[in-house]
Parts: structure tokens; sequence; C-alpha cells
């Protein structure tokens, strides 16, 4: 209810844009543009909206500012859509844009699971698309789909990293609970792979359902097991739970999670029990890019209620690369398709983009910790520092 | 094994056995009297659980209250929707559908049910989204060597065994529960008898359906998070363990629910790689024992069975 108004008023407010931009433009030679559509597609509802929410802005303020450029070829509209994060509806509304001959490319899909099932759809419509949140690594590299293609990293990265920190910072046992879609699955085998030559043992793993509310049973094991690490491979309502029972428990272990638990919702949902927690992800802080700051003000001026999350910033440039296409092949879903293929040294908002003959960006992971509340770059953070504790290591001493 | 950790185990598989119960005895009330299965139980501990968060929330947006008045609140809002709720499911679609056949109940029901979780969905702002449940309860942990709990999880547990041996004595003590096993046992002759027919069956509804209520918000303040498609599970899962324990009485559904826990927990520790499954076996179990057992561990006193 509260999105469909809230769509309704962003419309609105994308209408009284375009009718500003058509005031200023009034000076200028007044040129009828064509509008182009660009479907946006991510968790809208559900425990994973936030950073869907953070996306979507991301991508209509890429939208309303490229719109207001005097040198725009067309005028371009997005049209969001909500997988819920849910691959059955992903599918449906994936092939509903795919199959609406107005949308000419899609910003989609920040859930794994949705997105690696809804790849096929993409290349039987051919509707180019660029993914701009799943890191499941198999969407792009488990397919030779001419249609996909990926702004942020995968899981690759993120594991790798996640095994390389920790086991430096000393945490030696380790205890993963994942949950059993594609997306936790892959998290667990990454992990598991880069840890082993790092020295790290795993002491269990637990593969539990993606929305199971109770972890009492797995958690009073992991107590009995006494692991350093608890290394969470799923989404924010999973990372939620577990922290909040592990304090129920009194488990002292520090708790470590790959980038699907690096969201608002995490740390609003943990509350105080989030300080400390570790996470990794392939997007550098926004004040670490060049326009970050950039984005950052125009994002505010534009007075979204939601922030623009972890992924905000690629879909932002996921949804620029896209407009920059269809600027210069014109709305032909081939074309478009073709010049996003050859992406090479692309200038955006999350650094150059280069495709690799896979479509798939070539990036590296960070690390970040929750401090007072928030997702702080690790190398800023207090922990880093040493002027606070990860709680994992204050219970070890 | 340490003896504080079997501790631990106990009391998780004893609180989710509690909240089993509480949700299993609902269904077996509405069979006992009326031989229905009321599906749409689960959703009504939704809504509970939704209400008693909504009032809390509205109460303390309103003024600030003291944790125990907030508490009060949530507790009256869910024990008060929850009745409601049965009141109204009873009275406009079981006492209607009296004469139909069972499953005609049963399937009215289950769709009453996804319009309650539904109605939440949409009615409530970002009702699609998980909700944080207000800590209502004193926080702290107890700790006994490696055997550690929350305070409020002790509250919690302490209630739940107090509200079932609450709803034992409503039974078997006040005129309430005369009359409802007047009813059970023979509507006709209850009814001889001056017993109220229709207000025997909407009573049932209202305190089984306040124990969901009740359930919701113990769901709510245990876990600290509430979303519009919890009680669906906890539907199925209180059905089978009433199911199993045997429909229509009282005892046997609350041992029926801590099985249930029982084996959930169980797997886990034996085989933690199995946990995804846990599911998978409890179920298995309830069904191996319905073969065994086909009227229930505890079967009613009068038997009709058709």
């Amino acid at each position: 209810m509260a999105t469909d108004q809230m769509l309704a008023r962003r419309k609105l407010l994308n209408v009284a844009g375009a009718a500003l931009a058509a005031l200023s433009l009034a000076t200028a030679p007044a040129l009828a543009r064509d509008t182009v559509k660009i479907a946006f597609i991510g968790p809208l509802t559900g425990g994973n909206s936030a950073t869907g929410l953070g996306g979507r802005n991301s991508a209509s303020l890429a939208v309303d500012l490229h719109n207001a450029k005097p040198d725009a070829k067309y005028t371009y509209e997005l049209v969001p859509f909500d997988d819920e994060c849910k691959p059955n509806v992903g599918v449906q509304v994936a092939t509903k844009a795919a199959s609406d001959k107005s949308i000419i490319a899609g910003i989609t899909h920040y859930c794994s699971a949705v997105a690696i099932a809804t790849v096929d759809t993409y290349n039987r419509f051919g509707l180019p698309v660029v993914v701009w949140g799943a890191v499941l690594p198999e969407i792009t590299y488990g397919n030779d789909y001419k249609e996909i293609h990926r702004v942020n990293g995968t899981m690759i990265n993120e594991g790798k990293m996640a095994a390389e920190f920790l086991t430096k910072q000393g945490f030696k046992t380790f205890v993963v609970i994942h949950d059993t879609t594609d997306y936790g699955k892959g998290q667990n085998k990454y992990f598991a792979e880069n840890l082993k030559p790092q020295g790290g043992e795993i002491l269990a793993t637990f593969p539990v359902p993606p929305d199971q509310q109770d972890f009492t049973a797995e958690l009073t094991k992991v107590k009995e097991l006494k692991p350093d690490v608890v290394f969470i491979g799923g989404l924010t309502p999973l990372g939620v739970r577990v922290r909040s029972q592990m304090d129920r428990l009194g488990i002292p272990a520090q708790l470590a999670g790959v980038s699907g638990i690096m969201s608002a919702g995490f740390i609003e949902g943990a509350g105080p029990a989030a300080e400390g927690t570790v996470s990794f992800h392939n997007g550098a802080p926004l004040t670490k890019y060049a326009d970050g700051k950039a984005f950052m003000d125009a994002y505010a001026k534009a007075g979204y209620r939601e922030d623009p999350d972890a992924y905000g910033p690629f879909a932002f440039s996921a949804a620029n690369l896209i407009m920059d296409a269809i600027e210069k092949a014109g709305p032909d879903r081939k074309k478009v398709r073709d010049i996003l293929n050859t992406t090479k040294g692309y200038k955006a908002l999350v650094g150059e983009i280069n495709f690799d003959d896979h479509r798939q960006n070539i990036v590296s992971a960070n690390v970040y910790v929750s401090q007072d509340g928030k997702w702080v770059y690790w190398p800023d953070s207090a922990y880093a520092t040493g002027t606070k504790k990860l709680p994992g290591k204050a219970a070890s001493n | 094994m340490d003896p504080g950790l079997l501790a631990q185990y106990l009391f998780n598989g004893l609180m989710l056995g509690t909240i089993y119960a509480i949700v299993a005895v609902g269904f077996s009330l509405f069979f006992g009297v009326l031989d229905v299965i009321k599906f749409s139980h689960g959703d009504v501990v939704t809504v509970g659980a939704f209400s008693a968060f909504g009032a809390a929330g509205l109460m303390a947006a309103l003024a600030t209250l003291s944790g125990p008045l907030a508490l009060a609140v949530g507790l009256i809002a869910a024990l008060g929707a929850g009745a409601l709720s049965g009141v109204i499911i009873g009275r406009l679609l079981v006492l209607p559908l009296k004469n139909a056949p069972g499953v005609n109940v049963l399937l009215a029901t289950l769709m009453a049910g996804t319009v309650l979780r539904e109605a939440i969905r949409l009615g409530v702002p970002n009702g699609g989204n998980p909700k944080p449940f207000p800590a209502l309860l004193p926080e702290g942990v107890l700790k006994a060597g490696s055997f550690s709990v929350g305070i409020d999880s002790v509250i919690i547990l302490l209630a739940g065994l107090a509200v079932v041996l609450a709803t034992h004595l409503v039974i078997t003590r006040t005129r309430l529960g005369l009359s409802i096993r007047a009813v059970a046992q023979d509507e006709e002759v209850a009814q001889l008898a001056g017993v109220s027919f229709n207000r025997t069956v909407l009573g049932t509804f209202a305190l089984g359906s306040m124990l969901a209520g009740l359930a919701g918000l113990m769901l709510g303040l245990y876990y600290r998070e509430i979303n519009f498609n919890m009680g669906v599970m906890l539907g199925i899962i209180g059905f089978a363990c009433a199911v199993v324990g045997g429909l229509g009485s009282l005892i046997g559904p609350i041992i029926g629910g801590f099985l249930f826990a029982g084996v959930q927990t169980l797997v886990t520790v034996v085989l933690p790689f199995t946990s995804a499954y846990k599911d998978v076996v409890a179920f298995a179990v309830i069904i191996a024992l319905i073969g065994l057992f086909p009227t229930g561990l505890i079967a009613e006193k009068s038997s009709e069975r058709v």
C-alpha cells in the first residue's frame, strides 16, 4: 500500500521533474524527445526491501539526473517491479518486463536466487539487463547469455576476502550458518574453499531454510563447539535472527556475514547487538568514490525516504551505463546489448567498469564493520585503530 | 554432554513446545465441541501478534508507558483481537456451515486465514516487511555455568505453562467449560438440558482464539520480530500436534506440541548437518505416529469417529 503510494508520488515527482526540465529547456529550441523505458527489478517488499528500495531510489535518481541534461537524446522512464526476493515472483515480473517491447533494458535483481532463476527469461526475450546487486557467480559465469551483465562483484571475491581478513584477525575456528538457497550455498562454498588455505577450521556447518525463525537448537550446538566466529551465509532476516538469538544464549563468538546482511535493516533489526558485526562487500564506501559526494548530495536533495543502502551506487551506475548505451545506439535492444557487451573503462560512480568475457565487472571486496548504528569502512573504523575491540576478541581475552 | 548445555537444549525445546501446545490446544477445542477444523488458527496468531505490536506502538507514541503497562496494553490487544476474530469466524463461517460436510468448514476457514494474512500484509504500513517487536519484558540474562537464558524467556515460558493450566481449569471447573464438555459429548442432550448451543460454540471459539492471540504476543516477545506469514507454518505444526496428540482432548495436543519440539531439537543436536531437514524429520515422525495411533495418542473419551 505504502509502496504504491510512494510510487505514485514518485511518478508525480518524475512528472514534476520532467515539467521543470521542460520549462528550463523552453529557452533552447524545444525538441520533443522520445521516451524510453527501463525496468528496475528488486525486492521492494519483504525482509530485503531496505536494499531494494535503496537501489530503486538510486536508479530513479540516475534517470532524473540524466533527463535533466539538456543534450540528452531521449527522456527515460524507470519502470519499477517488485520481485519480493522470491524466484517464482521474480520470473513472473521478469517475463512481464521482458515481454514489454517498450522496455529497452533492465537493472535487475539483488537476490541471487532470483537473479539466477531469471537469466533464461532475459535471454529468451532478448532483454539486455545489468545486475545491480546479486553476487552469485553463476549468474554471469554459469551461462553464456549475451544479455546478462553485472556491475557488482561476485561472492568469489567476498568469500576470499572474508577468509583472508578473519584469519588475519587471529580467528581460528568457525561455524557457518547458511541458507539453503543458491545464494547461501554458494557463499558457504566460496568461504569454505578459501578458508582452508588460510589455516582456518570449520567446526560445523548448518544449512537452514531461509525463513527459519528459531535458531536456538543450532546455536546451542554452536555454544557447545565454542567457535571464534559465527559466519552467516544468508540475507538480512537470517542475520538479524541469529544475531539476536546468539545474545539470548550468551554466545560470545564474533559474528561475520556476507554482504547479504550488510543493510540498514540488519542494524535496525538486531539493535545494539549489531555492534561489531563484520561484513564483506564488493563496493567501497561512497566517500571513497570520486563522485561519491555529488551522488550523496543529489540523493539527499531528491528527498528519498530510504537510504541508498549498500547497493544503491551500483544500481545508479547500472542505470547510467544503460542510458549511455541507449544514447549511443538508440532504443534497440540488440544494439544496446552489443554496446553493453563491449564496456571497457566506463567511468561510473562505483569506479571504472570493465566487463570480462562473461560480461562481469572486475572488482575487489572491502571489509565493513557495524559501529554505532552504521556500517563503517573497516580502515576508517574505531576497530581498526584499536580504540574498540571486536566482540569476538574481547571475549577470548 | 555438559549438563549446562543439556539444560539449554531442554529449555529451548520446552519453549518451542509451549508455543506449539498453546496453538494445538485451540485446534483441539474447536474439534472437540463442533467436530470442525478451523484452519485460520495460525493466522489468528499473527493477528494477535500484530494487534499487540500496534497497540503497544500506538500507546508508546501517545504517552511514555512503563514496561509492564505497555505489556498489559499489548496483552489486552492480543487477547481481544484473537477472541474477536475467533467469534467472527465462528459466527460467519462455522455456525452457518454446521450441517455441511466438515471439509467445507475446513476450506472456508483456510481461506479466511488467507484473508487475515493478506489484510495484514496490505493494511499494515509496510506490512510485507518483518517488524521489530518492542522488548516489553525485563532484559537481562540468567547464567549458570554454560547454561544461560534471558529473563524474558523464563517469564514467557512460565506464562505459557500457566495459560495451558488455566485453560485446563476453565474446561474442568467453570460453567463455560461444563457446557463445552456437554456440547462436545452430545449436542442435543446438552440443549435439552438448557445449554445454549450457539453461545457455547462461540465461547469455545473465543477461548481458543484468545490462546492463539496470546501465542502471537509470546512469539513477538520471544523472537523480537513478527511478520505477516509467521502463522502459516505454526498453524500447520499446531494442527499436526493436535492430531497426533488426539483431537478433542486437552492433554493430547500438549503432549503433541512438546513431542514435535523435542524431535526438532533432537535432530539438530544429534546430526547438525541435517539441520535443514528438521521439519522433514519432525513431520515424518508425526506421520508415523498417526499411522500407529489413528485417533491420537490420547483418544477422545466418547469416540464417535466416522
